[in-house]
């Protein structure tokens, strides 16, 4: 039993209860375990089995939640109450909605891969429980501490693509093959500028391990880094296909997207992942920029960690109910032409100063962040400037094609009655 | 300049996230354990001890208070109010409907020198199913018999009680809906709180007292 395991509270309260024989326990003030001697194997393997069991549970209970709440929100935001008719102020409103979904019928249409069909809900459902394995909800709480921890994320999260384009395809519907496509677009041009604007925060804080960065942050890298919070807030937005960013659904253009097919159960899981990405997402803004557990003393560390993911929370929700849906060609010119240059700036201005300052104390942060600040407000006013609002020209007709002019106001009335030119595709309309 | 219409809605977002709900709520409204306590005219303490059980129903959410229907005075519902009295069996109402669905039976009635000639109105059925409520059978009533109603809690089991007779008419009360009929908003009637029991109150005149009466039909002939 190695000690790092006995770092974790959560697994050692477990373990030591079980297995209280083993030095390891003894030298932390445990007492006698509940198995004999030489049955320390067992006690791993309840350990193991009992944490994560904890941990997914809790997330999937943090998404109940999250979806009362979120409907709550939206109705404040639009003046309305939301849903107050089940339980207390509507809490049980998710439970009556997840009875509903598992009671629909399950249809699966004819033309459809079975196999990868009934695979897809799964294959996108348990990347997004994943990314809770490396999270530290708050002192020594976490699944598993890995030193290259912003990796697992990053490869997990992109998982969540490649299920999305399973279900398009396999479900054989040309809508929802638009929709990965755009999922794919997507996913290909943010994970770029997303990955990039971790950079900054791994430089400062040295470590790769997510325990490591929130132990860095002595002061709260959204104050440090303001540039990468906002790109890598947007590409996160971006990467779980949210408003303003949510073309993978836009609702009157590809009606459901690849969710077209799905119904039941299956539906629930996709719907149930959304929600996972909006919680992983926020709990990795957390972890990354608002110093994670860390807060003042007399309140516990989970409580902090909570009171901070709610915030990003109600951030998200916020931008969703506040931002139009983008166009494709905006919102992939935003990821290449805007987003890419912000990270790269951040990127050569940390380095400079990590150059400068190698091992950075709390003071050289906040004198970082008084650099940092004017440096982020100014490139993004300028790549604003530079991305700039399009002006289209007036089109004019063009007088060699006669068929389909392109403005109706541009051509004389009398040019039309007298048959020179034919608005409309011909032999179509007009015959009454 | 640019950037600063993002912050805009933000804030503007964040007004409607901060103002009250603008939430009507029918046909109840859930109170919670704090409105229940209200309700009962003690406090959430005292009512917690006092009565345990209606105070767990309250808190998951079971206890309600009916809300009054808020609606304008001249709100078309799905029904309509019928004075027979009023009714001169002209049939205007079913030569103007455009469905077709009001049909009217009528027979010579009695001859009094003060009423004139009037016919008796034998069936008169308006067929709701498929009534588009567009109004034109009150507009075109000339005496104020027929009137749009207010209420619209009329949902039935079975398509033929849909067809409402003379009889279902005169029983029900009568709450008409001020639409075309301005007699009603210069009295300011209000038809959710108030019903017309004398069919003279629904006419677009005053009342005509017995020597007006005498003089128009005794006379001047």
């Amino acid at each position: 039993m190695g000690q790092s395991f006995l770092d974790n509270s959560l697994w050692r309260n477990v373990y030591c209860f079980l297995a209280g024989d083993s030095t390891d326990c003894a030298t932390r003030n445990y007492s006698d375990g509940v198995l004999p001697a030489g049955m320390e194997w067992l006690a791993f393997l309840i350990a193991a089995v009992v944490v994560i069991a904890l941990v997914i549970n809790g997330v999937l209970g943090g998404v109940i939640v999250l979806i009362w709440g979120e409907r709550r929100l939206f109705g404040r935001f639009q003046s309305r109450t939301g849903p107050n008719r089940w339980g207390p102020w509507g809490t049980l409103t998710s439970v009556a909605d997840a009875i509903k979904t598992m009671f629909k019928e399950d249809v699966v249409p004819a033309d459809a891969d079975r196999i990868l069909f009934n695979l897809a809900p799964v294959l996108i459902a348990a990347p997004a429980l994943l990314v809770f394995a490396v999270i530290p909800f708050g002192i020594g709480t976490y699944v598993a501490d890995l030193n290259v921890g912003i990796l697992f994320v990053m490869a997990v999260t992109s998982l969540t693509t490649l299920s999305v384009l399973t279900a398009a395809w396999s479900s054989a519907n040309r809508i929802a093959i638009l929709s990965a496509l755009r999922s794919v677009a997507l996913l290909i041009s943010y994970e770029i500028p997303m990955a990039l604007a971790l950079v900054g925060v791994i430089m400062l804080a040295g470590s790769m391990s997510l325990g490591g960065i929130i132990e860095a942050q002595s002061v709260p890298f959204i104050i440090v880094q303001p540039l990468a919070i906002f790109v890598f807030f947007l590409a996160a937005m971006a990467e779980m296909a949210r408003a303003p960013f949510d073309l993978t659904e836009a609702e009157s253009e590809l009606a459901a997207g690849y969710l077209n097919d799905y119904a039941s159960m299956k539906f629930g899981l996709f719907f149930l992942a959304e929600f996972m990405a909006e919680l992983s997402t926020s709990a990795i803004v957390t972890t990354l920029f608002l110093g994670g557990w860390k807060g003042w003393e007399p309140i516990p560390s989970h409580f902090w960690f909570a009171a901070k993911l709610v915030l990003v929370l109600f951030v998200i929700i916020w931008f969703r109910m506040t931002l139009p849906r983008l166009r494709v060609d905006q919102v992939l010119k935003l990821a290449w032409k805007g987003l890419f240059e912000l990270t790269m700036i951040n990127i050569i201005v940390t380095a400079v100063l990590i150059a400068i300052w190698p091992e950075p104390t709390t003071s050289r942060l906040w004198i970082m962040a008084a650099i940092n600040w004017p440096v982020a407000i100014i490139s993004i006013w300028a790549v604003s400037k530079l991305l700039g609002t399009t002006q289209y020209e007036n089109p004019v007709p063009d007088p060699s094609s006669p068929v389909y002019p392109v403005a109706t106001s541009a051509i004389p009335a009398s040019a039309v009655f007298s048959g020179d030119v034919v608005v409309g595709p011909t032999g179509m309309d007009g015959g009454d | 300049m640019i950037g600063l219409g993002l912050p805009r809605g933000f804030v503007v977002t964040l007004k409607n996230f901060i103002r009250p709900a603008v939430t009507e709520q029918y046909p109840d409204r859930r109170i919670g354990l704090f409105g229940a306590a209200k309700e009962a005219g003690m406090n959430p303490v005292r009512f917690l001890f006092s009565r345990p059980k209606e105070s767990f129903k309250a808190f998951v959410g079971l206890a309600t208070v009916p809300v009054a229907v808020k609606q304008s005075a001249r709100f078309r519902g799905n029904e309509f109010v019928f004075f027979e009295d009023r009714c001169t069996a002209c049939a205007s109402c079913a030569k103007y409907c455009p469905l077709g669905i009001i049909e009217i039976v009528s027979v010579p009635g009695k001859i009094d020198a003060q009423e004139g000639e009037s016919y008796k109105l034998e069936v008169f059925d308006i067929d709701i199913g498929r009534c588009m409520f567009c109004g034109l059978c009150v507009e075109a009533c000339p005496y104020d018999a027929l009137h749009m109603g207010t209420q619209f809690e009329r949902s039935k089991y079975v398509r033929d009680s849909l067809v409402i007779t003379k009889e279902e008419l005169g029983a029900a009360l009568k709450r008409p809906s001020s639409f075309y009929r301005p007699q009603f908003e210069e009295k300011t009637f209000d038809p959710f709180l108030e019903v017309i029991e004398d069919f003279h109150d629904a006419g677009r005149h005053e009342r005509p007292s017995a020597d007006e009466l005498k003089r128009k039909w005794v006379d001047e002939r």
